[in-house]
């Protein structure tokens, strides 16, 4: 079945056997198109051409400080749940220059810059990355000043997202209502199914573009036998879920227990490796690095991504303002799931759980939340 | 075809790179202390004007070395030239020390909240500043001598280190001439020739002139300083809604973007850095927030 | 003769005390004008009096053989000036000097003491008033010594 466009809403399978035309669609339309693939041992994310780029047979098992790689047999494309990339690398690159700029005597000036926005498809964004996107565009686009780099590199996007089947042992994405379903935000959304004797993929259309995109792929209409597959197998996701939050007075709570003793425990079991930052989502925080050539007539401002946790962050002239490593840890507990709420109107957390699964002393956000409200409940029962 | 995101937020516009300088030429510069000079300075492109309001902020950057964030010390009334009065502390600060007439430093802003020039009309106005923290109170003082018939009485509290360290010592003379105008400086320390008061500028509150109930406080400078001088404000009868102060974090960005200057909720570069005192006064309670 | 009463009772050290006290601490008040540079105490000397200034400006300060004089604060109209005559061995740690002419009521202190060893109420009602002015330095002295303008502050 071919058709010049798909409405929003429609939905349609689409064979394994035909996905690829899907990355051809993408490709002749001059989308740089990214997807899962794994690398070092792990699923991230990089250029993908062909089907067999992606993580084929490949799941992950995650826990807290644990990330392994498993085979599983099967053929599935999907059937991981989330590596340490987030898709924020391509929209808000760890490492860009701002501006260069050349200097005339005692004048400088800024250089043009000349190249043009990329266009970028992404393959494979779930629901709780997808949020992140989302929370990402309300700090970068939404206020008085709007990023340009941001801008540029969101302004052509395509988002294919993926209907999480599986969860990980990190995920808690019920809990702070992000997934495990893709709702908005996409241009083509799927959730991929394998039984006996099929394996295919039913797509939702998000987009105009994605109704265009889809409308060059072989598609089926889909069945009420395949459409209560999906949701039987979404609602598998819902019920493996690794962790929950009770998120309820969250705000509150934080910022009414600044003192609160587990503050110092966790404090003991943080490294401030920042790893935490560097894997979430959301965390926005950069510095800017000034460098000249050698003749010292051109220089060159680079943005790059920072992390609350370095002593650095909160530096003013005579020390630090966050010395301590309960400050840092506070700092970034709050702001993620209290201080986000007044700043965005939103968390901060999308529950992908890759904090919890990438600090390598296995501190778990859930857990630490989770340890000043039952102290505070207990002190107030009293 | 319009992709998710250009149908969900209106897109800005991209040639408005928010994190492009503008250039500008250094007119002047003037020592004010061992380690502290202003610089005026106008555009180059001739546009000429730049307008602010007393309070906020420009990024500062020295070519190839990087930017600072730096109040206005400047008179808002004269819109050709733009001031700033520099501390030289760190590695772009230092380096502006060395800026002659005609160099050029690239200018963002101006960014932040405003001191309460409109708020306080028809009311006493106390200024009360310590060290550095007199050059953004500066272009308020400017406002209100250019504006003296729309206030009551208007008092300025000023403290610094040593007689050295004292900024704008003529501007101080003049200021202090007028009758209309009290102005009180203090030191914490001195020696040599020295006449004048050696007090913590707190001790000054009492002596100054002016009616608790119906004054603004405006206050800058080191945190300890801000503290000790909202609570003698309080014990004159002064209440948290008629006090304000001027916050100062690390900035990167100045727009709300790098996360530097985050006080719990509050983003200093874009909710400051002038904060009404009853904003933060549970904040000023928390430590290493 | 007018008498100084009046004047005492105005000024902010003494505000609000009773009648009785402000007979009290008038009997033992006298008026005196210093000259700029003149010295009101030295360090050393037996401190029978502290001062209320009504107008000028005084520096303590202490002698460095060095560095001279090292001016420590000042005080000036509406504050007060010593408090030794206050606590034994009733001695000045510091000198006081005028630096602007300076008028100011002198209190004798020894006649104080005596007063205030007599009538407890009118001791404990100047003891009250000279321990916010001891807070009031010790506070001061503090800050000055955060050095809160300092390269590390």
């Amino acid at each position: 079945m071919t058709k010049s466009s798909f409405q929003i809403g429609e939905l349609l399978i689409v064979e394994l056997e035909h996905f690829q035309q899907l990355l051809d669609a993408l490709w002749n339309r001059d989308f740089a198109v990214y997807g899962p693939t794994v690398k070092d041992m792990a699923i991230v994310h990089d250029e993908v051409k062909a089907v067999y780029d992606f993580p084929i047979g490949w799941t992950d098992e995650q826990e807290a400080a644990h990330y392994q790689l498993k085979k599983t047999g099967n053929g599935a494309l999907f059937n991981y749940v989330v590596g340490p990339h987030t898709w924020k690398k391509y929209l808000f690159p760890p490492k860009v220059s701002l501006w260069e700029a050349k200097k005339e005597g005692a004048l400088f000036e800024i250089l043009p810059d000349k190249s043009s926005p990329p266009k970028m498809a992404f393959i494979g964004i779930r629901a709780c990355d997808l949020s992140a996107i989302m929370i990402q565009d309300n700090i970068f686009t939404k206020g008085d000043y709007k990023d340009s780099i941001y801008l540029r590199n969101r302004k052509n996007n395509f988002i294919l997202a993926v209907n999480c089947t599986k969860s990980g042992g990190g995920c808690f994405c019920i809990s702070m209502g992000t997934g495990p379903k893709a709702t908005k935000g996409f241009d083509l959304a799927l959730t991929e199914i394998i039984d006996d004797k099929r394996h295919y993929f039913l797509f939702e259309v998000g987009s105009e573009l994605g109704g265009e995109i889809l409308s060059q792929v072989t598609t089926q209409a889909a069945g009420e036998t395949e459409k209560q597959t999906v949701e039987k197998a979404i609602n598998q996701a819902k019920n493996q879920m690794g962790r929950a939050l009770d998120t309820r007075g969250i705000k509150e709570l934080l910022y009414d227990n600044s003192e609160h003793p587990r503050w110092d425990d966790v404090a003991s079991r943080c490294l401030t490796c920042g790893n935490c930052t560097m894997v979430c989502p959301t965390c926005f925080c950069s510095n800017i690095e000034d460098y000249t050539d050698l003749t010292g007539k051109l220089a060159n401002r680079q943005r790059r991504w920072d992390s609350c946790f370095t002593l650095e962050h909160s530096y003013i002239h005579g020390g630090s303002v966050r010395s301590s490593v309960k400050a840092r840890y506070r700092q970034w507990l709050t702001h993620k799931f209290a201080s986000w709420i007044d700043q965005f109107g939103t968390s901060g957390c999308v529950g992908c759980g890759r904090c919890i699964t990438w600090c390598p002393s296995g501190i778990d956000v859930t857990e630490e939340i989770k340890e000043i409200r039952r102290s505070v409940k207990v002190s107030t029962a009293v | 075809m319009a992709t998710v995101l250009e149908r969900q937020i209106k897109m800005g516009d991209d040639n408005q790179n928010p994190m492009h300088p503008k250039l500008f030429k250094v007119m002047k510069v003037r020592k004010e202390t061992h380690d502290t000079f202003s610089l005026n300075l106008e555009a180059s492109d001739g546009s000429g004007g730049f307008h602010f309001q007393p309070g906020q902020f420009n990024m500062l950057y020295l070519f190839g070395v990087g930017e600072a964030p730096i109040s206005i010390s400047g008179d808002p009334g004269v819109k050709k030239t733009l001031t700033h009065t520099i501390r030289a502390v760190g590695a772009v600060t230092k380096g502006m020390m060395k800026l002659k007439k005609g160099d050029s430093l690239g200018v963002r802003g101006p960014y932040g909240t405003t001191w309460p020039t409109k708020e306080a009309e028809g009311k006493d106005v106390v200024i009360i500043a310590g060290g550095i923290g007199l050059a953004p109170l500066r272009p308020v003082i400017y406002h209100l001598l250019s504006n003296r018939e729309k206030f009551g009485k208007t008092v300025l509290l000023y403290g610094a280190r040593t007689p050295d360290d004292l900024l704008y010592v003529q501007e101080l003379e003049q200021w202090r001439s007028r009758f209309d105008f009290e102005v009180l400086v203090t030191v914490d320390r001195a020696l040599g020739k020295w006449q004048g008061n050696i007090e913590v500028v707190t001790r000054l509150i009492p002596k100054a002139t002016y009616d608790p109930a119906n004054s603004i406080a405006m206050v800058c400078g080191p945190s300890i300083m801000m503290r000790f001088t909202v609570l003698e404000l309080m014990k004159q009868g002064l209440t948290q809604n008629q006090i304000y102060i001027s916050e100062e974090r690390n900035m990167k960005c100045g727009i709300g973007h790098c996360g530097h200057c985050q006080i719990e909720h509050i983003f200093v570069c874009k909710d400051g850095p002038v904060f009404r005192y009853d904003a933060m006064v549970e904040l000023f309670k928390k430590r290493d927030i | 003769m007018e008498t100084l009463e009046p004047i005492l009772a105005a000024h902010p050290f003494l505000k609000g005390l009773e009648p009785d006290h402000l007979k009290l601490i008038t009997g033992c008040a006298s008026n005196v004008v210093f000259q700029p540079g003149q010295f009101i105490f030295r360090e050393g000397e037996e401190a029978n009096q502290f001062y209320i200034v009504r107008e000028g400006k005084v520096v303590i300060e202490t002698y460095s053989p060095v560095k001279g004089p090292i001016p420590i604060h000042t005080r000036q109209k509406g504050e007060v000036l010593g408090w030794s005559w206050l606590v034994p061995p009733y001695r000045w740690h510091f000198d006081a000097r005028a630096l602007e002419l300076t008028r100011a009521i002198a209190l004798d202190g020894k006649c104080l003491r005596q007063k205030c060893e007599d009538d407890h109420d009118f001791g404990y009602e100047i003891m009250k008033r000279f321990a916010f002015v001891i807070a009031e330095r010790l506070e001061a002295t503090r800050l000055q010594l955060l050095d809160v303008y300092g390269d590390r502050s």
